[in-house]
């Protein structure tokens, strides 16, 4: 059996098609130049194939946002990198004032064809700057989509849709992540199978055979995916409490009404992510399932995040922090009394 | 005047500079097109102020009074290939490019025939290759990716930015001239140093010169100050056909006066300053150096101005369709 592709390795063969497919395709960052090939070694080979189109930037991070949205606006597609996701908060006018507002501000539709990639959150000890997850931040911008990488969804296909869509948007990286193998042919591991659902936010459905309908339905960005699987296993072999796990692979905008057929299986409902709560992916999840199921659901949506706290550097500070595992289990297993 | 040294040396030189206290010689006697361009988007910035007065606009505006010249003397340099990058301070940039004063009011008044359906308003306004945007130096990383466009997919075209004295305060504007020079790419920066960033004068708020500035990035840079059209226009052409040709940025500095608000009714300036401005308003000078040839002109820039406002007050509301 061949090896599993990491899932920086599908990033990368993702972005080898897209410029190599799209002649017009631009990739900027900094450092992302061979033979360093970015900081996490998702831009690799590129430059040496596509040295006009794949620029290794100054540290301006607002200031290649705009360059990116400059190429889009005129007519070309842009990837632009952030080093980590935190540094995206030196990018939010071009993202929020240029980019997405031209989308709609002039009157008439501007295809702004562009992906703002951002290395993202904790759990390998970078410290407060370099670890945040801030998804939440760059929600409920019209016309700005977001989208984060899970070891389900191809990013061959998830950075086409990005740019096919013709606005633009940001795609969430977990760098735990980026080591870890991409499941294939429906399996995750001994316990459970996944699929690949048919509704607009692509959604992964992690389930265990032959175990009926579920007590619980949690709902996890990608990044959250290994924690979350670890928890779904020790609640069903130690608690014999099933759980399905639902991991969207675009975040926003986001189409609950299209899941409700698998929602509707179990009465109770966990969103979770790793951001500091308020404000959040989860609440807006919580408030349109609150809209849509409430006469169905045993208790309200449980929601977890991670401490109202920045992201400390020493192992044990950042575990104590973010979400875990046996957070996870904890808090579903006390929810479920 | 030459301004075609291929380094990228600081030009100090500047173009047209009238001694202190003293208006230069005569403005030269302009084409019917320049002339009626000029007085067009005089009266149609007049004619803004007016609209605003009697409580007819929405919302804010930025007229350009006294900086028209700049556009009417740089845009018969560009083709329809050429991208342009205007900011709040627009109309007459809009206007020189596309002889439209129906579709721009009525952008301004939220009228039918918007030429972006009354969703941009004074600001942001977006035709052809020609985009307007409401926040500072914000354009000037956009203009080089558009200019890494124009280099890769039609060379010799440009994309020329609009920025003011006071834009230099946005970090974005250095970020976009490091790239622009690292990368090599035709972007023109035309700065509009009008001497005041809304009520705080230069002086107030940059330290250094626009000169030094261009010079820490081996920018070139011209420095022009005549509100001459035709020294204005003689010394941009050797610039512009560098930046087309040897696809590198530039900036041009045109040291102006805004004879108006920066908004409406907003001008805290003491009344010695705005004379100052005022003397050196193209229009009271080419009053003074033409008068014949500028009264009939002016006379029928100010009706088809005011035949422009009654068409345009009279339309219906724009519909905004393409959300």
């Amino acid at each position: 059996m061949t090896r599993r592709q990491r899932v920086a390795e599908n990033l990368n063969s993702a972005l080898h098609h897209l410029l190599g497919a799209h002649p017009g395709t631009y990739l900027i960052g900094e450092d992302v130049a061979d033979p360093y090939g970015g900081a996490f070694k998702v831009t690799r080979g590129l430059s040496d194939r596509f040295p006009d189109r794949v620029l290794s930037s100054p540290l301006s991070e607002g200031g290649i946002a705009g360059v990116g949205a400059g190429l889009a606006l005129a007519g070309n597609r842009s990837v632009v990198e952030m080093m980590f996701s935190d540094f995206a908060a030196l990018a939010f006018d071009p993202l929020l004032n240029f980019a997405a507002k031209s989308v709609s501000m002039y009157g008439r539709r501007v295809p702004m064809s562009m992906v703002v990639r951002c290395p993202t959150g904790g759990n390998r000890g970078y410290g407060p700057t370099h670890s945040q997850s801030l998804q939440k931040h760059f929600l409920g911008i019209p016309s700005l989509h977001l989208r984060e990488v899970s070891p389900f969804h191809d990013n061959q296909r998830v950075l086409t849709a990005m740019l096919d869509r013709e606005e633009p948007g940001v795609l969430f990286e977990d760098k735990v992540l980026y080591t870890r193998a991409m499941y294939q042919d429906g399996v995750v591991d001994d316990l459970f199978r996944y699929e690949v659902l048919a509704d607009p936010g692509e959604t992964a459905r992690v389930f265990a055979p032959d175990c009926g309908p579920p007590d619980w339905i949690v709902l996890a960005p990608g990044g959250l995916t290994e924690r979350a699987v670890t928890a779904l296993r020790t609640l069903l072999l130690e608690e014999e409490i099933t759980c399905e796990l639902l991991v969207p692979s675009q975040l926003y905008p986001f189409d609950s009404k299209a899941l409700l057929p698998v929602l509707s299986r179990a009465d109770r409902i966990c969103v979770m992510e790793d951001s500091t709560a308020d404000g959040t992916w989860g609440e807006l999840l919580a408030q349109q399932l609150h809209e849509q199921l409430w006469s169905r659901l045993a208790r309200p949506v449980l929601p977890l995040s991670a401490e109202p706290s920045i992201v400390p550097t020493a192992a044990h500070l950042e575990h104590e922090v973010l979400l875990q595992p046996s957070t996870i289990h904890r808090a579903i297993m006390e929810a479920t009394k | 005047m030459n301004v075609t040294s291929a380094s990228p040396a600081v030009d100090l030189r500047a173009v047209g500079a009238p001694e202190a206290g003293v208006v230069a010689r005569p403005l030269s006697r302009l084409s019917d097109a320049d002339l009626g361009t000029l007085l067009m988007i005089r009266h149609f910035e007049l004619a803004v102020l007016e609209l605003f007065s009697q409580g007819r606009l929405h919302g804010t505006t930025h007229t350009c009074l006294g900086q028209e010249y700049i556009p009417v003397a740089l845009y018969p340099l560009l083709d329809e290939g050429d991208y342009v990058f205007s900011n709040h301070r627009g109309h007459g940039h809009y206007l020189a490019r596309f002889h439209d004063p129906h579709g721009l009011l009525a952008e301004i008044m939220g009228r039918a025939g918007a030429v972006c359906h009354g969703v941009g308003g004074s600001q942001h306004i977006y035709r052809d290759r020609y985009l307007s945007t409401g926040v500072q130096g914000q354009s000037l990383p956009v203009a080089v990716g558009v200019g890494l466009h124009l280099k890769g997919a039609e060379p010799g075209r440009i994309a020329v930015v609009h920025i003011g004295d006071g834009t230099w305060g946005e970090g974005a504007v250095y970020e976009a001239l490091n790239m622009a020079q690292l990368w090599q790419v035709p972007v023109l920066v035309v700065v509009e140093h009008n001497g005041i960033a809304q009520s705080t004068p230069t002086e107030r708020q940059m330290s250094g010169t626009v000169a030094a500035r261009a010079a820490a990035f081996g920018v070139g840079h011209l420095r022009i100050d005549s509100v001459d059209v035709a020294d204005v226009r003689a010394a941009l052409t050797p610039v512009v056909e560098q930046v087309r040709d040897r696809h590198r940025p530039y900036v041009i500095e045109c040291v102006t006066h805004r004879v108006g608000p920066h908004s409406k009714g907003d001008d805290t300036r003491a009344a010695e300053v705005r004379e100052r401005a005022a003397r050196h308003d193209w229009y009271r000078r080419y009053r003074q150096d033409h008068p014949a040839r500028f009264a009939a002109a002016d006379q029928a820039q100010a009706e088809a101005v005011a035949a422009v406002v009654r068409e345009v007050g009279a339309r219906p509301a724009s519909r905004w369709e393409a959300r």
